[in-house]
């Protein structure tokens, strides 16, 4: 990349989504990480006695049903939500990202096909999909994963496909190919790093997604499950709750919003940053 | 040695409306070291006959007749061995290189990628081979480091980046389409004397192409003058510009503006060539510059206009060809 970080860094200083959002993903990924070496509570441990209980200087945000520690299983649960979208997003950029450079590259019917298979895919609402592949490879962490990351592949695809198109049709492209560069090398060589921050930009919004998407799996009991705490399983137990303990929803639902608030705003931003054309634009 | 020989060349471009012929019947003969000046106005298809040496026609072109390299036909490879022969038998400059270069890649990696690519060096090689082309182009390694981006350099000094990335792997054959149309006049000249004198050096053959007959006249030894995809008047350089016989060539040769401080009293109108190229899907009967040309006759518009042979390799292709002065 043309800019260094350092200086995409002094830019992204004057605009309040990038600061905002990013220091928001930053307190997300930290208690993420955090979560590895402490935890106030373990959070297997189950406490009857305790259960429900409203916040105090042990309990920071009181207890569920079964006594077990709020605070402790949202970030345990935010660990799991970044664990599952960084995956996901993997898989959805590492097939997407080539599928997208190769119809950009060949053209044709190789095009056609890989597109339309895009939109065979696309055309199924992400979540719906989500459940679907849950639903035939059944319920667990690492299928929601898989089940996530599918529904990636077809997004960065496209970004992809159009992004590299747009490149291909830029002079020192015909520049490569007089140096006899074949049209594999000048997708890895020219034609990816031109549209790298463009991808970048995609990630931090699929990975929103994809937290979203993990909550929405867990809630149905499709995704990651008990004893491991994840935020949308915590809100599914909390329903049964509403109007005994309705704090027991705000905290992931907040969780939730906020993450995925965070995210977006960072990831608007840094498009902003990475591409200034687009900021006159609007 | 003949280096590069063409015979029968025409490239035609499928559309709704059918296949349009946007070079037609080219023919014409490079020995080893030759320079080559292909001019005409734009839109003439000079480019398209450089992309089709190299085999880089737009898609959904066709290309027929028999483009030899070095005794090899060119038209026979497939891809692949397309792709060994493009860089490292073949290299080509463009007019734009503001564009031209990836702005996201170091002048130094461009350089340097015909070179990994085709010769196989190692990396410290490959280092000291790059350092040298920059030398040779002028860009000493004291003032411009490789690790500079493209954005960081000036248009003529962009564009000796490109001359280093064409001959990076001493081709045999340079492709110069339009080197300094898109540079300041005050360093078109200096571009123009380094591709002249690398070519030299090496011995490389040299097709400059450009609508500028100024450009032409300094560099070359053999000239092609062309128009709606025809061959309009070919022969050794001196000889045409000495005895012009198409009206065309003639056209464009008064065209040129004459430098020097005009006074008031001898100002005149610069000479321009009635009416515009025509659309390349117009398809002539006869010679397509008859409704532009001064010394139009009545059969220019209904027959193909005749090979006039002039002597000393000297051809044009006219009914009415200018007297020999």
């Amino acid at each position: 990349m043309a800019k260094r970080f350092s200086e995409i860094f002094r830019h992204g200083l004057k605009n309040r989504s990038f600061v905002i959002g990013g220091l928001i993903t930053l307190l997300f990924f930290l208690i993420a990480l955090l979560s590895y070496i402490w935890t106030p509570h373990a959070v297997e441990d189950l406490s009857i006695v305790n259960k429900l209980r409203l916040p105090d200087s042990t309990y920071w945000l009181g207890t569920d049903h079964f006594g077990r520690d709020i605070f402790s299983m949202l970030i345990v649960g935010a660990r799991n939500s970044v664990i599952v979208a960084f995956v996901a997003i993997g898989i959805g950029a590492g097939i997407g990202v080539p599928l997208g450079l190769t119809a950009a590259a060949r053209k044709g019917w190789v095009d056609e096909v890989i597109m339309r298979f895009n939109d065979f895919t696309f055309a199924f609402p992400a979540i719906i999909s989500a459940i679907m592949i849950t639903a035939i490879l059944g319920p667990g962490a690492i299928n929601s994963i898989i089940a996530i990351g599918i529904f990636n592949i077809p997004v960065f695809a496209r970004v992809s496909r159009g992004a590299a198109l747009s490149i291909w049709k830029r002079d020192f492209i015909l520049a490569a190919r007089s140096a006899g560069k074949g049209s594999f090398k000048i997708s890895l060589e020219h034609v990816l790093p031109n549209i790298f921050s463009m991808l970048i930009v995609q990630t931090t919004i699929q990975f929103a997604l994809g937290i979203l998407a993990e909550a929405g799996l867990s809630y149905l009991g499709l995704g990651t499950q008990p004893p491991a705490p994840s935020w949308g399983k915590m809100l599914n137990e909390a329903q049964t709750m509403l109007y005994l303990a309705p704090q027991l929803a705000i905290y992931p639902g907040v969780a939730i919003a906020l993450t995925v608030l965070g995210l977006n705003l960072f990831g608007d931003g840094l498009r902003d940053v990475l591409d200034p054309k687009l900021r006159r634009n609007r | 040695m003949t280096l590069l020989k063409i015979e029968n060349l025409t490239v035609s471009i499928n559309t709704a409306q059918g296949p349009i012929d946007i070079i037609k019947q080219i023919d014409f003969q490079m020995e080893t070291g030759e320079k080559l000046g292909i001019v005409g106005e734009s839109g003439c298809g000079k480019s398209i006959t450089a992309l089709a040496i190299m085999s880089l026609l737009p898609e959904r072109s066709v290309i027929s007749g028999n483009i030899t390299l070095n005794g090899e036909n060119l038209l026979a490879l497939s891809p692949a061995q397309m792709c060994k022969v493009r860089g490292n038998q073949i290299g080509m400059i463009f007019q734009e290189p503001m564009t031209a270069l990836n702005p996201v890649k170091t002048i130094g990696n461009q350089i340097a990628e015909s070179l990994h690519l085709h010769l196989g060096l190692r990396k410290k090689e490959v280092q000291d081979r790059v350092c040298q082309l920059m030398e040779n182009v002028g860009l000493p390694r004291q003032r411009f480091p490789l690790g500079l981006y493209p954005h960081q350099l000036s248009g003529g000094q962009r564009q000796r980046v490109m001359i280093a990335m064409a001959i990076a792997c001493e081709p045999d054959l340079l492709i110069a389409d339009e080197p300094t149309t898109a540079l300041d006049v005050t360093v078109q000249e200096q571009i123009l004397d380094l591709i002249l004198e690398l070519a030299d050096r090496s011995g490389m053959g040299l097709i400059i192409i450009s609508h500028d007959l100024g450009v032409i006249a300094q560099t070359t030894e053999k000239i092609l003058v062309m128009y709606t995809g025809n061959m309009f008047e070919t022969g050794p350089t001196t000889e045409v510009f000495k005895h012009m016989a198409h009206p065309y060539t003639q056209g464009l040769f008064s065209a040129i503006p004459k430098t020097g401080i005009s006074t008031r009293s001898d100002r005149t109108r610069l000479y321009t060539i009635p009416g515009q190229v025509p659309e390349i899907h117009i398809k002539f009967k006869g010679c397509s510059f008859a409704d532009r040309c001064s010394r139009v006759l009545a059969e220019c518009r209904s027959q193909v206009p005749p090979t006039v042979d002039l002597g000393n390799h000297h051809q044009a292709w006219c009914f009415n060809p200018l007297e020999r002065t």
